[in-house]
């Protein structure tokens, strides 16, 4: 037993969870071609989850602030996304790499700018009169999504929307008798970036210095004269763009979207800033991945199981871990 | 006589609904280590906390230098010179000693001289330095607490109870490093343990549910044993 969890630790401790989920899933499922397609689809949804959870899980960790309304980020992220794609549909089925990809990139830049934007006021207006106080902080965030919920539904209806994939992502890649969509491939190349993109600012610059020692204790970062409340705010504005940029990459993913789109999420992301551990994004991303991965081995082998198994999930690990897999160090 | 680094004049401050501090004055000379002792729950981290701006106080005046800071933000008290070391250290345990100390300079360099006293005083900084700070005994800890206060030249250091919890030799130590820090600059050291404090003290000020009870000269205090145990019975008992 001793040696099995330090064996365990050498190879990456609970880095590996992701890994063992995958390995089980092989022998649940059989078929290896179907286990390659289901363990892509579960990387890139991870991907994509971790975009709408890091900021999410920073806000927290920094200034304790309880967000409910922040997937209101990932659906009007999703929608405008999907908007723009609608109004370049010429660009999005043109038989041209450069066209398809200037169009993916304006619709992700123009939700991302959306996110900056309405980030900013979000923060100012709900946010900051709200300091300190959770259960205020709850119930005006919560208040906020639905108004959000609703101004989608006036401003794009309420039929579900249909978002046009780029030319270039709409095929499959296959190899032997596997069969791996592009857009997952592109999802999860997206996520990876933005993943090493924080990972770098976060360990290699001041400013994420700052932030690592913001989240463990706020007072002592301005005990040694620096002003959180600015620093919070700009975590705030970048983890909003990051939410919708995941919900534009989530619309092209789903191809249909509904209002409801930023309620759903929100359970998976709380889900997977509890398992990962507030105020990292290691954690994040580790929660992410085991979500995503657990979603799609649950949606093949027990479909009727798919939201109970992360919930599932997150009970069986925060009984191991109360403070998630990989809290920030409090 | 010149005017006092830092005086607190007639500060109340409430913790939510509870009146902490009552009208507390105290002045603290420039130079040298001056102590504020009292039991516990006397309220000496609530004035410490209150001098930094982590509470507010209700009323009153806090001059460093002349100016009323009061009002101020925690980040423009630290920036006009006085450093805190709290009593729970306040180290970022996700972050290298490195990091720790990196943050606690202006612009994130070090002054190679500055850094070299450091290292002399705390040897065991510069051999955890690239370390974790979470894995540093209670005693490291305290020295990279106290090393972030002096990195770069501070007017005043507030710092909290440096002494609890660790064993005799370190405290030995920490006398020394302190009396080296006091060349340069000053320090209020608020403290329980009398032997500790009374080595180091030049003015004393002893605060007693969150009033002040007495102030004057740490050696009038040290001759007299009749004000000591007036004033000290509790932690003398609980420190001799
Ligand atoms: N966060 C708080 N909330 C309520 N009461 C507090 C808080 N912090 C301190 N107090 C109270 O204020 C009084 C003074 O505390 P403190 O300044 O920490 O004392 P000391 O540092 O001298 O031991 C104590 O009675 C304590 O219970
Ligand atoms: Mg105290």
């Amino acid at each position: 037993m001793g040696s099995a969890s330090s064996l365990f630790e050498r190879l990456g401790g609970i880095n590996l969870l992701p890994v063992l989920l995958a390995i089980i899933a092989f022998v649940l499922i059989g078929s290896p071609s179907t286990w390659v397609t289901l363990t892509v689809a579960g990387l890139a949804m991870g991907m994509m989850i971790f975009l709408m959870a890091s900021g999410l899980s920073l806000v927290f960790g920094l200034m304790d602030v309880l967000n409910f309304g922040h997937s209101a980020f990932v659906s009007f992220g999703a929608f405008i996304a999907a908007s723009v794609l609608a109004a370049l549909a010429a660009w999005v089925g043109a038989d041209n790499i450069a066209l398809n990809l200037l169009a993916m990139f304006l619709a992700i830049a123009a939700a991302a700018l959306f996110g900056l934007l309405a980030g900013w006021v979000f923060e100012r207006v709900i946010i900051k009169p709200v300091y300190r106080d959770h259960l205020r902080q709850i119930l005006i965030t919560m208040g906020a999504l639905i108004v959000a919920e609703q101004l989608i539904l006036a401003i794009w209806g309420g039929s579900p929307i249909s978002v046009p994939r780029p030319h270039f992502l709409t095929g499959s890649l296959i190899i032997g008798d596997i069969s791996i969509e592009l857009y997952r491939l592109f999802a999860f190349a997206l996520g990876l970036i933005a993943y090493i993109a924080l990972f770098t600012v976060l360990n290699r610059t001041r400013v994420g210095l700052l932030v690592r020692a913001g989240v463990e204790n706020r007072e002592m970062v301005e005990a040694l004269g620096y002003r959180i409340d600015r620093l919070f705010i700009g975590v705030f504005v970048l983890g909003s763009a990051l939410a919708a940029i995941g919900g534009a990459m989530w619309a092209g993913y789903e191809t249909l979207i509904t209002a409801a789109i930023g309620s759903e999420m929100m359970i998976i992301v709380f889900i997977v800033i509890i398992i990962g551990g507030l105020g990292s994004i290691e954690g994040s991303l580790l929660g992410a991945l085991m979500v995503g991965l657990m979603g799609n081995y649950v949606a093949f082998l027990a479909p009727k199981m798919a939201l109970a198994s992360n919930m599932i999930l997150m009970m069986a690990i925060l009984l191991w871990r109360l403070y998630g897999l990989r809290p920030a160090v409090k | 006589m010149t005017t006092p680094i830092l005086q607190l004049d007639g500060v109340s401050t409430d913790i939510a609904q509870y009146h902490i501090l009552h009208e507390v004055s105290l002045d603290v000379p420039e130079g040298g280590v001056h102590v504020l002792l009292g039991r516990n729950g006397a309220g000496k981290t609530t004035t410490l906390r209150t001098v930094m701006g982590l509470w507010k106080a209700r009323q009153g005046a806090i001059r460093f230098r002349g100016d009323d800071i009061a009002k101020l933000h925690t980040s423009e008290i630290a920036r006009k010179g006085i450093a805190f070391v709290p009593e729970n250290m306040g180290v970022f345990g996700g972050l290298t000693v490195e990091e720790n100390m990196r943050l606690a300079t202006h612009d994130g360099s070090f002054d190679r001289e500055r850094l070299d006293r450091v290292y002399a005083l705390f040897p065991a900084l510069e051999k955890f330095w690239t370390k974790s700070s979470w894995s540093l005994s209670g005693g490291q800890k305290q020295m990279l607490a106290i090393a972030r206060a002096i990195i770069e030249r501070r007017d005043l250091i507030l710092i909290d109870e440096p002494t609890k919890g660790l064993a005799p030799a370190i405290i030995l130590n920490m006398v020394d490093a302190f009396r080296e820090i006091a060349r340069e600059t000053t320090i209020l050291l608020v403290e329980q343990n009398f032997l500790f404090a009374k080595s180091l003290g030049q003015t004393v000020a002893v605060i007693d549910d969150g009033h002040i009870a007495h102030t004057g000269n740490m050696a009038d205090l040290v001759d007299d044993t009749a004000l000591q145990t007036k004033l000290l019975s509790l932690s003398l008992d609980a420190h001799q």
